[in-house]
């Protein structure tokens, strides 16, 4: 099982947590993001921290034109895939997006449209070796919109829908798919807001997902747990009253 | 429409960013001993080094980059200015186990490297008293351990680092490339720029076992026949104990120790069971309940006096097994008292003692040690050829620091110096008495960088 793990979004917090704890597996590890420099550093340190092979790529996971080329290149890199992690993501800017359509294209660009290009390579790769898992981070925020991050927060609930459409696509070749939704993370992401007490910490949110792809038999988790019953409490709020809301 | 997109940071759209816009008046960045107070303008959390940028420390001067704050009194604090915190900056960058030296990010800790560097027979050349530092606090400190007579400070060990200055980009300080800069950086209190990863020469080790032998001593005579340069030179590591408050007589404890040349290359346990989860009331420690601690420590020491063999663990870091030990000392906080004499004044370092017993304020930890000769590249290293004694005292307000200024007068007369990394409160005659390189040290030090700790005992009067 324990193969080759593809990261899309390494230079995320906590896509370098889940990668650490890989690399002192001893596993491969190919990691795929925008800037060459921090792969650089990222890279190192996993090889520090004993993962027998680290393979980077820089590419810009938002261009989805150079998609297919991009994919190519993962397979070609890393023929003994057996699990698939997305990272990435942005929280953007909520007032910005409301002033500028082209900002609201691009973040729902990146959080969506550029996602869902990239597993349908991943879920294509998998499908054909009939193993393995795919495992996406798409957030809490993506379970209701709110008037204080809709443009994220549909981006995301889209995300979520989109992976589970994946996932009835691909229990017949026994491939998992694992749809991780973490509440705030003390990342760099979130640094400008004050920590309030359900801020978790990456490394602890890394190990649950990590267990989860590799051990789990879950199909969808919130990190930590007690998300399932604040957002379950935040959809029964009525449409009437929720559009009320200003948080 | 691929180029512009903006992110905050980290995802893998990711870009150089700015860190985090300002949290107003921020508290929550504190000294180990949790005296003196700070609130910070502005806190900075950098995620990689490409952030840390000369212009990033002009736009948010006075700066100071702030590590794991292990600095007892306010040397990491810059109180009303901005505060870097470099823990985002963990990676080992390069580890190369065949030579045995290790390149870390800055904020990588000292418990951290030894995580992946003892499981390959490797250890860190120095190590002060908790691994809860982080590599680059340790250099800017000069940090010393328990072998300081035979291996210098951790500078000593340091190939070369990279350091950020307002003036620009970073620059490579090492003995040959810009080497006033990394004379001045090693010991330099973070004053002469960020810096932002270092190269470091490990040594090397064939178990994680360290073979002990523990000696009782009732006087000081004693304490200096087992520290003398012979008795020294067949341990690489020794440290004496001492019960401050036994009056005139000088007992304590004499640890001394190797690596052992056989067992296992076990690293320490990641995680510590132990942790003081808030605050305790200031009337925990009194004199009372820290002679029987005292007490206690002796009698335990004495019935185990002998040899054993021990973890590197308990035996460098027996209070990081307690997290957050210092609150026990409560919401006033404590302090530290770390002073050098040259081993001449043998008689002004035992009046230290005295008057330390005699003032009855007492110290839950009385550490001692020789010194060797090894000199550091640092210019403003604290260890020099002598005999170093650190007290913790609980902060008691104008008793406290009438004390410790009875306490410099003899250190001064007897050409001693105080430690900055655990000072909260030396005066800047002090300072510029004890630290002759201070006037040179000043022309590196960079001037959109700054501290309580420099604003208080060294900024210029204009």
């Amino acid at each position: 099982m324990s193969q080759g793990l593809v990261i899309l979004g390494a230079t995320s917090k906590i896509a370098q947590e889940v990668a650490r704890i890989a690399a002192r597996e001893g596993r491969e590890v190919l990691l795929v993001a925008r800037n060459n420099e921090r792969l650089e550093a990222v890279s190192g340190d996993l090889v520090a921290r004993g993962a027998s092979r680290v393979e980077s790529i820089a590419a810009d996971l938002s261009d989805t034109g150079k998609h297919e080329a991009l994919w190519a290149q993962v397979e070609q890199r890393m023929p003994e895939m057996s699990s698939v992690l997305l990272a990435y993501g942005s929280l953007g800017d909520q007032a910005r997006a409301e002033t500028s359509v082209p900002y609201t294209m691009r973040e729902l660009n990146t959080n969506f449209s550029s996602a869902a290009s990239l597993l349908s390579y991943a879920a294509a790769s998998l499908e054909r070796r009939k193993s393995g898992v795919l495992a996406v981070i798409t957030s809490v925020a993506g379970d209701r919109a709110r008037r204080s991050n809709y443009v994220y927060g549909s981006a995301k609930g889209a995300l979520t829908l989109f992976v589970q459409g994946l996932r009835a696509r691909l229990f017949a070749s026994g491939v998992r798919v694992l749809t991780i939704k973490p509440g705030p993370v003390d990342t760099p992401m979130i640094a400008h807001m004050k920590k309030g007490p359900l801020t978790a910490s990456p490394k602890s949110v890394a190990a649950i997902i990590y267990r989860q792809m590799e051990e789990g038999n879950a199909e969808v988790i919130y990190i930590p747990a007690y998300w399932r019953v604040i957002m379950a409490v935040i959809r029964a709020i009525p449409e009437g009253v929720g559009k009320k809301l200003k948080f | 429409m691929n180029s512009e997109i903006e992110i905050r940071s980290g995802a893998a759209v990711d870009q150089p960013t700015t860190p985090a816009p300002p949290v107003a008046g921020d508290t929550s960045y504190k000294s180990w001993g949790n005296y003196p107070q700070a609130s910070h303008k502005k806190i900075l959390r950098p995620a990689w080094m490409d952030e840390i940028t000369g212009k990033l420390l002009c736009d948010n001067a006075p700066l100071l980059a702030y590590g794991l704050g292990r600095s007892y009194g306010d040397s990491c604090l810059n109180d009303g200015g901005t505060l870097m915190d470099m823990r985002g900056l963990d990676r080992i960058l390069h580890f190369d186990a065949e030579q045995g030296s290790i390149v870390c990010e800055a904020g990588v800790s000292l418990g951290e490297i030894l995580l992946i560097v003892v499981p390959r027979g490797w250890f860190l050349p120095v190590t002060p008293g908790t691994k809860i530092v982080t590599l680059a606090g340790a250099i800017a400190n000069d940090v010393h351990g328990k072998n300081h007579h035979v291996e210098g400070t951790i500078g000593c060990h340091v190939e070369q680092f990279g350091l950020v200055r307002s003036s620009g980009s970073e620059v490579v300080c090492s003995r040959d490339e810009n080497p006033e800069l990394f004379a001045a950086t090693i010991g330099g209190m973070g004053l002469t720029g960020v810096i932002v990863w270092v190269e470091l020469r490990l040594k090397k080790i064939v178990s994680a076992q360290i073979e002990m032998d523990t000696v009782a001593f009732s006087t000081f005579e004693d304490f200096i026949r087992l520290s003398s340069d012979e008795e020294g030179a067949k341990y690489e590591y020794t440290v004496g104990w001492v019960d401050c408050l036994s009056g005139r007589k000088t007992r304590g404890i004499f640890m001394r120790g190797n690596h052992a040349t056989e067992g296992k290359l076990q690293t320490h346990p990641e995680k510590t069971k132990l942790s003081v989860p808030f605050m305790l009331p200031g009337f925990t420690l009194n004199p009372l309940t820290i002679r029987a601690f005292n007490s206690l420590y002796y009698t335990i020491g004495r019935s185990k006096a002998g040899h054993s063999q021990v973890h590197y663990d308990p035996f460098f870091y027996p209070l990081d097994k307690v997290g957050d030990w210092n609150r026990i000392y409560g919401r006033a906080g404590f302090t530290q008292y770390q002073c050098v004499v040259p081993e001449s004044e043998v008689a002004a370092f035992q009046e230290i003692l005295e008057r330390i017993a005699r003032g009855g304020q007492g110290s839950f930890l009385g550490v001692i040690k020789k010194f060797g000769s090894v000199k550091s590249p640092g210019m403003m290293s604290f260890p020099r050829p002598g005999l170093t004694l650190a007290l913790d005292f609980p902060f008691r307000g104008a008793q406290t620091l009438r004390l410790f200024a009875e306490l410099d007068e003899v250190v001064l007369a007897a050409k001693g110096a105080l430690y900055p990394a655990k000072d909260p409160r030396m005066s800047p005659r002090m300072f510029r008495l004890s630290y002759p390189r201070l006037e040179e040290f000043r022309r590196y030090v960079d001037p959109a960088l700054s501290s309580s700790f420099w604003r208080r005992v060294a900024e210029e009067t204009a």
